[in-house]
């Protein structure tokens, strides 16, 4: 019998509408998956009677001779940023630890509508504030992958949505849910060897997403194949009008419309992407990155995205500045942590509610976000990083004049150890160089695998497309993933 | 140009007022929430998941909210920006819980307007003044905290919070309380003819900051205080009545006035501080990326211009110029949303049944509302149903006035008796005996036994003293019990004295 946890999200929706193993069979198969997996601390909660209860639905359905949906069968993993009707949302915080929703996210709602189950609630980054998934309040998620040289020295699986990258590589579940501010879905994708698309801002509804940076927020798929995040993502977009952000197009068809055929098509590569410090393997992973391109028939461009220097110190004010005003709500008083001292006023239940419950990579956020947006500094940072960010996504436009999709690494390094970083927030920071101005722009990013470096660390290659083109990013996705085999998989040792 | 004057030990001040009124915005629902705005509930049963700030929820603008706020700015004849933005007021509060409040700083939804207050002489405004209004913008309103309901806590009802206001800035151009008192209740005028607002104050759908500085006459603006959340006309004035004294004073007795916040005590009619400039709030407001622009397109637009009634200022000069009222009766009638609507169903009614024009009928159905149905229900009380007061009851009754079938003091105790009983005007004209005698017949015997009664005045009459014509009237009025129609009464009188 097939391995069915090798199975990616199109093979097992395919295998359970022909009739090859039923849903409960692959819910059974990840369940347990999921629960030898404690080592990788990538679930905070499992939720395995959601993904078996799923699973009999689509069994019974397809026994009745219905429609199946798009995900139908298929368990996966829920980022514990997505609010999930009964069952905790925490945001792998401390302030929300214990809340349980009485709704459910607009993106996981159209995933059970779709036929999908959930696994568990996926760990991360606190409020998604961090590139390695240490900022957990429910401790790290540890990357399956390892030095190949057999030091077993922790690795981080990236973040902010670090459990989603670990489950996926790790074959605990097929796919998982993600999402992506400046570049928490594509940095972990590409740290772990899988894919990870994050769409044009407004594809997804955040409607239920505990919110980090409302104008950069956006979800996406992680899973194991260009074709499997096309399924997912067409399962998860849609006009919402609960979210006044939300786009009110049509959903694509992205999955039919897949082809790797790039003939016609220019491929632009942005020289201020050639930064200085960035791993010569990084390098050579992008150089023949150009050469797959070319090979599936692209004419590739040099182009030129000059404020992209600015793009993270910019992201660096905007996004801490929304997120210093999205966590005043967590404030002791209606849900959630209430730490409330003898005698204690309500300044002082929120001193103490917030400093109890926030990690200290939330706390440094919310200050900075305070500091940019009082009064004084509100001009010549907010304002000032808003300017950047128009500048930004005007570089975008430009080069749209020359080309169709953009190519770049995802990270200027491969994974780094739990730990190495820490100490460091700058150096934390650097590590979404790449990921950030997509995000500022809003525009549709992903990250497919592209080969090993010599520490046998997988290295990402980032595609980025013109604002409601993810079949354009796909596209290319596709033509890489076709030509770069990338087959390599983190050796079980949890 | 307002003659108001604090007379101060070294001399006289002015006072200069600007007012931010604060207008909850009719709707059913709030503004950027599906949960209902009703007035009066049990606390907490009008909180939606958006209203509580729970984890992931998006406000959506409620377009109800947003045309009533254009409307109004239309009503002032102010700027519509068709292209505004919300932004987060950041502090904490427990009757906040987003920890934010979605208002409009940079770019509001309604620019530069203004309103005219009318002369009043006895007030101190001698001529109508124009009052610039600065920019009305839309924000959501906080919920209340509770202090009663437990010894050592507060209590928390959200049922207000996420309501739509409007905050209605003026410029500080009033310079007496009479009229920032005027500009208050104009302004509520206007909110309620545009349906905008129910202007009721002690509802709190209406309250007032009250900006408040002195200065010599002529001279530089002084440093102002705020006075926050004012909850009547009368106390808006003796906020500013209060408060320049007090400015007054403290300078004059070398102290300078501070840059503050302060709540006004309606048990006393004063003023105390509540928090000074150094401990203000920095709200850290930026536009809120929930939400994008708000850009309001040409047939809305159209839409809430078309859906605009007539005006306050323009129904008074209809009145006048068009009804041909005085400017007195016109202003009365105008004042009220309820006063001119009542009028003007009694007044088509009326010009109906008299198959008269509106013109025509407009004089004696102002003095009808605005003297004689007033006086007949403000003697009855309690013992009137004002129900019963309808426009059709109203019009039969000045029909019959105008037939000469009944006299004015017929009319009102006819009214009397509907206002009781509710019953029909012509059957109690009819059975209370209470119509006018206009049998020629019967006149023409009472007149026949006065004068010969009366033989020898008749002589004189007829001997050229006029002035007895009127005795001749008042002994045949008195004859017929004063049912008698004067008209026919005089013309048969006439006729038999030659």
């Amino acid at each position: 019998m097939t391995e069915l946890t090798e199975l990616g999200v199109k093979a097992i929706r395919d295998g359970v509408a022909a009739g090859d193993f039923t849903a409960r069979e692959v819910a059974e198969a990840h369940n347990a998956a999921v629960a030898a997996a404690g080592e990788l601390n990538a679930f905070i909660v499992t939720t395995p009677d959601h993904a078996l209860a799923a699973a009999e639905r689509v069994d019974a359905d397809r026994a009745a001779g219905k429609q199946l949906g798009a995900m139908a069968g298929v368990p996966i993993g829920m980022k514990d940023l997505f609010a999930t009707k009964g069952v905790q949302t925490t945001a792998a915080s401390h302030i929300l630890e214990g809340f349980t929703p009485e709704y459910e996210s607009t993106v996981s709602q159209n995933l059970w509508n779709a036929g999908a189950g959930m696994l568990g609630k996926l760990n991360l980054d606190q409020f998604a504030m961090g590139s390695s998934n240490e900022t957990s309040y429910f401790g790290n998620v540890i990357s399956p992958w390892r030095h190949k040289d057999g030091g077993n020295a922790d690795l981080a699986p990236g973040g902010s949505s670090g459990g989603s990258s670990a489950v996926v590589a790790a074959r605990i579940a097929p796919a998982a849910t993600g999402t992506d501010t400046g570049g928490s879905i594509r940095q972990p994708a590409a740290f772990t060897g899988i894919c990870g698309i994050k769409p044009t801002y407004g594809r997804c509804s955040r409607w239920g997403v505990v919110a980090f940076a409302s104008s950069l927020d956006q979800a996406g798929p992680m899973a194991r194949s260009v074709e499997d995040c096309a399924v997912m993502l067409g399962a998860m977009a849609g006009f919402d009008p609960k979210d006044s952000t939300s786009l009110d197009l049509p959903v694509p068809e992205w999955e039919a419309n897949l082809s790797a055929d790039l003939r016609g098509k220019k491929v632009g590569i942005p020289k201020e992407y050639r930064m200085e410090g960035t791993d010569p393997e990084i390098l050579e992973s992008w150089e023949r990155g150009k050469e797959w391109l070319r090979d599936a028939g692209a004419e590739v461009v040099d182009i030129s995205l000059p404020h992209t220097k600015y793009a993270l110190p910019a992201y660096y004010i905007i996004a801490p500045a929304e997120a210093s005003s999205n966590l005043a709500r967590y404030d002791g008083v209606r849900y959630g942590l209430r730490d409330l001292p003898d005698g204690a006023g309500l300044q002082d239940m929120y001193a103490a509610t917030r400093a109890e419950g926030f990690g200290d990579e939330v706390k440094r956020r919310i200050l900075i976000g305070t500091y940019v947006l009082s009064a004084g500094f509100y001009d010549a940072y907010y304002n000032q990083a808003q300017r950047v960010r128009t500048l930004i996504a005007r570089d975008f436009e430009k080069a749209w004049a020359q080309c169709d999709v953009i190519l770049a690494p995802t990270t200027p390094t491969a994974a780094f150890a739990l730990g190495d970083k820490m100490d460091d927030p700058l150096a934390m920071y650097l590590n979404d160089v790449f990921a950030v101005p997509a995000s500022l722009a809003g525009l549709p990013a992903m990250s497919v695998p592209a080969m090993l470096n010599g520490d046998g660390l997988p290295l990402g290659l980032q595609l980025i497309g013109k604002a409601f083109d993810e079949q354009g990013v796909l596209n290319a996705g596709l033509a890489i993933q076709q030509r770069a085999g990338f087959d390599a998989k983190p050796e079980k040792w949890w | 140009m307002s003659t108001y004057r604090i007379q101060g030990a070294t001399g006289e001040w002015e006072v200069v007022i600007g007012l931010e009124v604060h207008a909850q915005v009719t709707s059913n629902a709030k503004l950027f929430s599906g949960a209902s705005t009703a007035f009066g509930a049990e606390p907490n049963t009008q909180v939606s998941l958006i209203d509580a700030a729970m984890p992931g929820m998006l406000p959506v603008p409620n377009r109800e909210c947003i045309r009533q706020a254009v409307r109004t700015g239309m009503a002032i004849e102010a700027t519509i920006n068709a292209w505004s933005r919300f932004d987060r007021k950041n502090y904490f509060y427990a009757d906040l819980p987003q920890g934010y409040q979605i208002s409009q700083l940079y770019h509001p939804l309604v620019g530069e307007g203004s309103l005219t207050i009318e002369a009043d002489e006895k007030a101190g405004i001698p001529q109508d003044k124009v009052i610039g209004i600065e920019r009305i913008h839309v924000e959501q309103d906080a919920g209340k905290l509770m202090h009663d309901q437990h010894p050592t806590m507060s209590y928390v009802d959200l049922n207000r919070c996420g309501v739509a206001l409007m905050e209605i800035v003026s410029r500080p151009d009033m310079r007496s309380p009479a009229e920032a008192g005027a500009y208050v209740r104009k302004l509520r005028t206007i909110l309620r003819y545009v349906g905008s607002c129910d202007g009721n104050m002690e509802e709190g759908s209406m309250r007032a900051d009250v900006n408040v500085s002195v200065r010599r006459p002529g001279e530089e603006f002084g440093t102002r205080t705020e006075t926050k959340n004012v909850n009547s006309v009368r106390f808006v004035m003796q906020t500013i009545e209060h408060e320049a004294r007090r400015q007054v004073d403290l300078i004059e007795d070398g102290g300078t006035v501070v840059q503050e916040t302060r709540l006004f005590d309606p048990n006393t009619g004063t003023t105390r501080s509540m928090r000074s400039k150094e401990d203000a709030h920095d709200y850290r407001y930026f536009p809120d990326p929930d939400l994008l622009p708000l850009e309001l397109d040409d047939a809305f637009l159209e839409e809430c211009r078309a859906s605009l009634p007539e005006l306050p200022d323009a129904k008074r000069r209809r009145y006048v110029e068009e009804l041909g009222l005085s400017d007195y009766n016109a202003a009365v009638l105008t004042a009220e949303v309820e006063t001119f609507a009542r009028f003007e169903t009694l007044l088509a009614e009326t010009a109906k049944r008299l198959g008269k024009s509106e013109k025509d009928a407009a004089t004696q159905v102002a003095n009808w509302s605005l003297s004689v149905a007033p006086g007949v229900m403000n003697a009855l009380g309690d013992e009137a149903n004002p129900a019963h007061a309808t426009a059709e009851a109203q019009a039969a009754i000045l029909q019959m006035q105008a037939a000469g079938e009944i006299s004015g003091g017929q009319a009102k105790e006819i009214f009397e008796i509907v206002l009781r009983t509710g019953r029909e005007p012509a059957e109690i004209a009819e059975t209370e005996g209470l119509k006018q005698q206009s049998d020629t017949g019967a006149i023409e015997a009472e007149i026949d036994k006065v004068l010969a009664a009366n033989a020898d005045k008749v002589e004189e009459y007829r001997g050229g003293k006029d002035k007895l014509f009127g005795f001749f009237v008042g002994q045949t009025m008195k004859a017929m019990q004063g049912k008698a129609n004067p008209a026919v009464v005089n013309e048969l009188l006439k006729a038999k004295l030659g």
